[in-house]
């Protein structure tokens, strides 16, 4: 052995091998993500136009920020960083994405608990909680806008009839209703995801603790508040991350369900129009790559303020 | 080795005989986009057929959302891509200017053809000499009110946006007192893109307000005129016309309007024949006329819209898609369109068909209508033209909602129409 690999440890040899394990890996993840995402960024620090992208021309930050002096002394400012659609946009999408987590965590959790504990026919509620998460975003954005539908939804009907309102609501064309709308269909929707990533760490918890606090009587608030939470902490700080960095990059439910209003455009949706709808390639690709760094930038923070452990060393 | 033989042997056979009998070599197999509202998709089915069994080829419809803003970022993505799937779209009439580099120039093959449309159709779909798509069908947006409400209440159909407001007040509240408790006044299209610029745009060019960006290039938004008309549709929002409006395109509007709940709807010719269908709750209740000014004696306005067929410069199938495109913009095609969809034709001889006029008899009276409609500002803003729009879209739907007043959203309005346009449009 030692001969044939040329006088190389056996540690040498197996971080090697690792390392052409990997490699298959390493490229793809290249190829898909980092390639796209440092083209984008190139993108944003030139004038290129989406029918000839090979023909931008580098004009460093402008489509971030630019100024002008005008010869009457005015200075204007333009780009990306003043522009006031972003700015909405990005409140927009920081809102949804702290609203829409919250309340999918605190449901997920009872969802979660209630599936933990023993009954009969729970392999069939497990499965059956989960559809509204198969379902394609597009096609339960579709359902939701119909039953939105303020003159033929099921929605405005059944509140009607219960007298909860005495008037139809237009759900998705009021300004003030349009974002609770959005945060309804994607509390639905994402809920059951959040509780299964909640249950599988309500699953590790080991039941002897349980036993023991019962025995020494302990009331069950406190055993949630004491062991359960603590113990779930972990599963739970994880499954938030994931939901957080889909909901800061959310698209396809505002743009089925409201697609051009003001008081739901996120950021991603507002790159998609300028680069495509309105043909600023490079402006869109520069908001792309805010998008970007916000993501990072909170993540990094959630990371290290909530010392998050993604090695998954800690569970040992 | 035999096999493949075998194969080249027969092969040469049918290249033979198809050489003999003259049939098509390869019999093309094309994909024509388009929007999809009401039938469409059926009625496609019927109008090609002539066109399939004559030269051999097939021609399948991919369908897209009807919006024309999601139509267009996507046919906008799929040309800048070079995509070779889709050998034929079916454009805006506003497209021309922003699309046409991506489409093969017509002029030549529709020299004899051209001629016999509407010239004015003809020029806005020619860009710097390049002829880039031909017309299929126009489009101008008619007032359809119901005949049998307004006798039985003895109102006239309006003349002014006002008269139309006391009308359906009127009527509605009327109708409602005897138990019609879904019956609203007047449904048009409220959501935020490009069908509420149209709207919009005709409220204010019939209250004599200007056309957002004159031909000249100048911006011409921020007026008294315009802040009246965009008052009065605000004024209509919640009273005369659902809340929800702010979120109707073309398709929800016919909904409200085809199950008998509203007195007025502001709407394409295509609704015309959907509404005489045989599952329509207003068949033969209702009529259409111009829509109304903003006083006596300013003229009445209606955007025009209306739809071409272009052929992708990108598409490895270009004489079968060019055959294609000249049968559906053709007189053939265009009176069958007429008949069954009620779509408007672009040669001017058919508004003079009988078999037309028998079936359709709006169609007859529309010609005078769609000649005096107006244009959206699409030639003078070229390529900006969608964001120019956009902003428009959104200043009246702020407007409508209640974020702020006409007079502050249409002033902001020219500042940032000022800043798109930069030094020149």
């Amino acid at each position: 052995m030692a001969t044939n690999s040329g006088g190389l440890s056996l540690l040498q040899q197996r971080q090697r091998a690792a390392f052409w394990f990997i490699a298959p890996m390493l490229a793809a993840l290249f190829f898909v993500a980092a390639w796209p995402l440092l083209r984008t960024i190139w993108f944003s620090l030139t004038n290129t136009a989406l029918s000839d992208l090979y023909g931008g021309e580098f004009i460093g930050f402008d489509n971030y920020l630019s100024v002008r002096v005008l010869e009457s002394g005015r200075w204007i400012w333009r780009g990306t960083l003043v522009d006031p659609a972003w700015w909405n946009a990005v409140w927009n999408t920081v809102r949804f994405a702290f609203v829409s987590v919250f309340f999918e965590t605190i449901l997920g959790l009872i969802v979660a608990l209630v599936l933990n504990a023993e009954f009969k026919g729970r392999g069939f509620v497990r499965a059956a909680i989960l559809i509204p998460w198969a379902i394609p975003t597009i096609v339960s954005a579709k359902m939701w806008a119909w039953m939105l539908n303020d003159q033929f939804g099921i929605l405005n009907d059944i509140m009607l009839n219960l007298g909860l309102i005495d008037q139809k609501i237009a759900w998705t064309a009021s300004v003030d209703t349009a974002m609770y709308a959005v945060l309804m269909v994607d509390i639905w929707k994402t809920t059951p995801f959040m509780a299964l990533l909640i249950l599988a760490g309500l699953q590790m918890v080991p039941r002897d603790i349980y036993e023991a606090a019962k025995l020494d009587g302990v009331n069950p608030v406190k055993v949630f508040f004491k062991i359960t939470l603590p113990l779930i902490r972990p599963a739970l700080a994880v499954a938030i991350i994931f939901r957080m960095l889909d909901a800061l990059r959310i698209f396809d439910l505002v743009y089925v369900l409201t697609p051009n209003s003001a008081a739901t455009k996120t950021m991603s949706v507002i790159s998609r129009e300028n680069m495509i709808d309105f043909d600023k390639f490079a402006y869109g690709a520069a908001q792309s790559t805010l998008l970007f760094a916000i993501i990072a930038v909170f993540v990094s923070l959630y990371i290290w303020l909530g010392k998050v452990d993604l090695s998954g060393e800690g569970q040992k | 080795m035999n096999i493949m033989k075998g194969r080249a042997l027969r092969a040469t056979a049918t290249a033979a005989m198809l050489a003999v009998f003259g049939a098509p070599v390869v019999a093309e197999e094309l994909f024509y986009v388009s929007g999809a509202v009401g039938n469409a998709v059926e009625n496609f089915k019927t109008l090609v057929k002539p066109w399939e069994e004559a030269t051999g080829n097939t021609v399948t419809l991919v369908p897209m959302p009807a919006s024309t803003t999601d139509q267009f970022g996507q046919y906008r993505l799929w040309l800048a891509a070079g995509a070779t799937d889709i050998d034929l779209y079916q454009t805006d009439v506003i497209w021309a200017p922003q699309l046409a580099d991506h489409f093969v120039d017509l002029t030549e093959v529709a020299k004899d053809l051209a001629p016999t449309h509407f010239p004015s159709i003809i020029q806005s779909q020619t860009v710097n000499g390049k002829l880039v798509a031909l017309p299929i069908f126009t489009d101008a947006p008619a007032l359809y009110y119901r005949t049998d409400l307004l006798e039985k209440h003895g109102k006239t159909p309006p003349k002014t946006w006002a008269e139309l407001a006391e009308t359906a007040k009127f009527i509605q509240d009327a109708e409602r007192a005897e138990g019609a408790a879904d019956l609203w006044g007047f449904v048009w299209q409220g959501n935020a893109y490009e069908g509420l610029t149209c709207n919009a745009l005709e409220w204010v060019k019939s209250f004599g307000g200007g056309q957002i960006v004159e031909p000249d290039g100048t911006i011409s938004i921020n007026n008294e005129n315009a802040v009246a008309a965009l008052e009065a549709a605000k004024s209509w929002v919640g009273t005369i016309s659902p809340d929800g409006v702010l979120a109707y395109q073309e398709e929800e509007a016919r909904g409200v309007w085809q199950t008998g709940n509203a007195v007025f709807m502001r709407n394409w010719p295509y609704a015309y024949g959907l509404g005489n269908g045989d599952d329509s709750a207003v068949k033969g209740k209702f009529a259409v006329t111009t829509l109304p000014v903003g006083k006596e004696g300013d003229t009445s306005a209606a955007t025009l819209g209306g739809w071409n067929v272009a052929v992708s410069k990108y598409s490895t199938k270009q004489e079968a898609a060019i055959s294609l495109a000249m049968y559906l913009a053709g007189p053939e095609a265009q009176k069958q369109r007429a008949i069954a969809e009620s779509n408007l034709p672009t040669i001017i001889a058919l508004y003079d068909d009988a078999d037309i006029a028998a079936a359709q008899p709006i169609i007859p009276q529309w010609k005078d209508v769609f000649l005096n409609a107006v244009p959206r500002p699409s030639a003078p803003t070229l390529g900006k033209y969608n964001e120019v729009s956009a902003k428009f879209w959104s200043a009246v739907h702020n407007t409508l909602s209640g974020q702020g007043s006409a007079a502050e959203n249409l002033e902001l309005l020219e500042v940032e129409l000022t800043d798109i346009k930069g030094s020149a449009w």
